[in-house]
């Protein structure tokens, strides 16, 4: 195989991750409705949690959940191998910021409730029109 | 290069639905459906995180993504409006800024370990040894060097090695909690603010 | 959404065993997949599927908002709790080693409640939440 098959085989991932991370950037940033925004939000943070992810994925690997002693007195037969664990480190950091995402999500969305009870409207340019006739 | 056929095709199935959902999500102008779109994201992001031997990480996904986070979303459109506003013109700056910042970050790539490469720097530093170094009960009874000695790894990483990380992590959604329930709560002042101030003014209301 | 016979009884089946895996998660998490954050969630889902199907007013009747309020303190003060714990049996901040007969099992115990205060505070956190949204009425 080329080297250059080796590269789009070996990192297709991240850069299918990095689509849906700019997919996710573009909603932010070109759509100027405020739970549309929220949404990309949404979709950008997912898609940083894959890529962490994918970057602890080890070839042949598994859940790093380490076994009981009946696998080791197994191990001793030869019947079985000690087992290649993929990296716990980033399901640590992703599981908290799972959760205070949401967390940080709903503040937002509580925000926006707040906003379309003052402005009447949930659309940046018709907030900033009201914001500069004010 | 992957686990197996089997598995990789299955990988790029589902990156192939989550880039598909996710344009599909970019288009949409029915907020509506673009949230229950989300949800779908978050669970085919769950199932792939399952197959990145990440369980943990994949249901609490399914159940903030798909769950938690749909819910809010619905009710907060239920509160607010159900349909975006018709863009006015395409802005090309928006689409620039992005294919800009998407080829600096495949450009950055370039140089990472591929997928699954048991030699990435990820899986060499810090030294493999340390998750038999957490548990250290390897079948022998008398052994008795691990730290933890808690099987599930990332549960001993989360609540004890990385105990102050997870504390302040507490806090913050301590913190956003009560900023909802300032935010969105005023029961109490809802019945009482309807009342003219004049009559009260004389009598010294409450400031 | 009290006409809809089948949601209803399929949502009653499911509730105890969403709240039953959100226990099991929370107390097996040492030892399978699971710990506070996740419990946390799935609990909340459990609760917040009884609001959206029996609505409101029931949903606050299990989970009065007066103890789910202060549980959102108590879960962050059980953590903060196990950190002193530790400083008073003479180790530092949210070190367990020190608060059983040996270093393992303190670590057990240190990190079940850890997860269990976590557990809390996000439960009741999500609860919040969903009370805070679903209690608010449109506005024009």
């Amino acid at each position: 195989m080329s080297h250059e098959m080796n590269t789009v085989l070996g990192l297709y991932n991240y850069w299918i991750v990095i689509f849906l991370m700019m997919t996710g950037f573009y909603v932010v940033i070109a759509k100027g409705n405020l739970v549309k925004k929220i949404i990309g939000l949404n979709l950008f943070q997912i898609s940083v949690f894959l890529l962490y992810l994918s970057m602890g994925k080890i070839n042949g690997g598994t859940t790093p959940i380490y076994p009981d002693k009946s696998f080791f007195a197994d191990l001793q037969d030869q019947s079985s191998t000690m087992p290649v664990y993929s990296h716990p480190l980033p399901s640590v950091l992703i599981l908290t910021a799972i959760v205070v995402g949401i967390a940080t999500t709903a503040l937002a969305l509580a925000l926006i409730v707040r906003i379309h009870e003052a402005y009447g409207t949930i659309e940046e340019d018709e907030i900033l029109l009201q914001d500069q006739e004010a | 290069m992957a686990d197996s056929n089997a598995a990789q095709l299955i990988v790029i199935l589902l990156l192939a639905l989550l880039g598909a959902t996710a344009i599909t999500i970019a288009r949409m102008r029915q907020l509506w459906a673009a949230v229950m779109l989300t949800g779908v994201f978050s669970f085919l992001g769950a199932g792939w995180m399952l197959i990145l031997d990440a369980p943990d990480v994949a249901f609490t996904e399914a159940a903030v993504g798909a769950g938690i986070s749909t819910f809010l979303m619905l009710a907060t459109l239920g509160l607010t409006s159900r349909e975006a506003k018709p863009p006015a013109a395409f802005k090309p700056a928006p689409l620039v800024v992005v294919i800009v910042t998407g080829c600096a970050l495949v450009y950055g790539t370039l140089d990472m370990p591929y997928y699954g490469d048991p030699d990435g720097h990820i899986h060499a530093y810090p030294d493999p040894s340390y998750i038999v170094k957490t548990n250290g009960d390897n079948g022998d009874p008398n052994d008795s060097e691990g730290e933890i000695k808690l099987p599930n790894v990332v549960t001993a990483i989360l609540a004890s090695y990385r105990g102050y990380d997870t504390f302040g992590e507490t806090t913050v959604i301590l913190t956003a909690g009560v900023g909802v329930i300032l935010l969105l709560r005023r029961e109490r002042r809802t019945t009482e603010q309807p009342e003219p101030p004049s009559a009260d003014a004389d009598r010294g209301g409450p400031a | 959404m009290n006409h809809y016979a089948i949601l209803r009884i399929v949502t009653k089946l499911l509730i105890p065993y969403i709240l039953l895996f959100g226990l099991y998660v929370q107390f097996h998490g040492d030892f399978g997949p699971g710990g506070g954050f996740q419990a946390g969630v799935i609990f909340a889902a459990g609760i917040i599927l009884y609001g959206l199907v029996f609505g409101i007013g029931a949903a606050r009747r299990v989970a009065p908002a007066s103890i789910v309020e202060r549980l959102i303190a108590v879960g962050l003060l059980i953590y903060a709790a196990t950190g002193i714990a530790g400083m008073l049996k003479g180790g530092n901040f949210l070190e367990y080693g020190v608060l059983a007969h040996d270093a393992g099992h303190g670590q057990h115990w240190g990190i079940l409640i850890v997860e269990l205060g976590v557990g809390i505070t996000v439960a009741a956190v999500m609860i919040t939440i969903f009370f805070a949204f679903a209690g608010r009425e449109r506005t024009e």
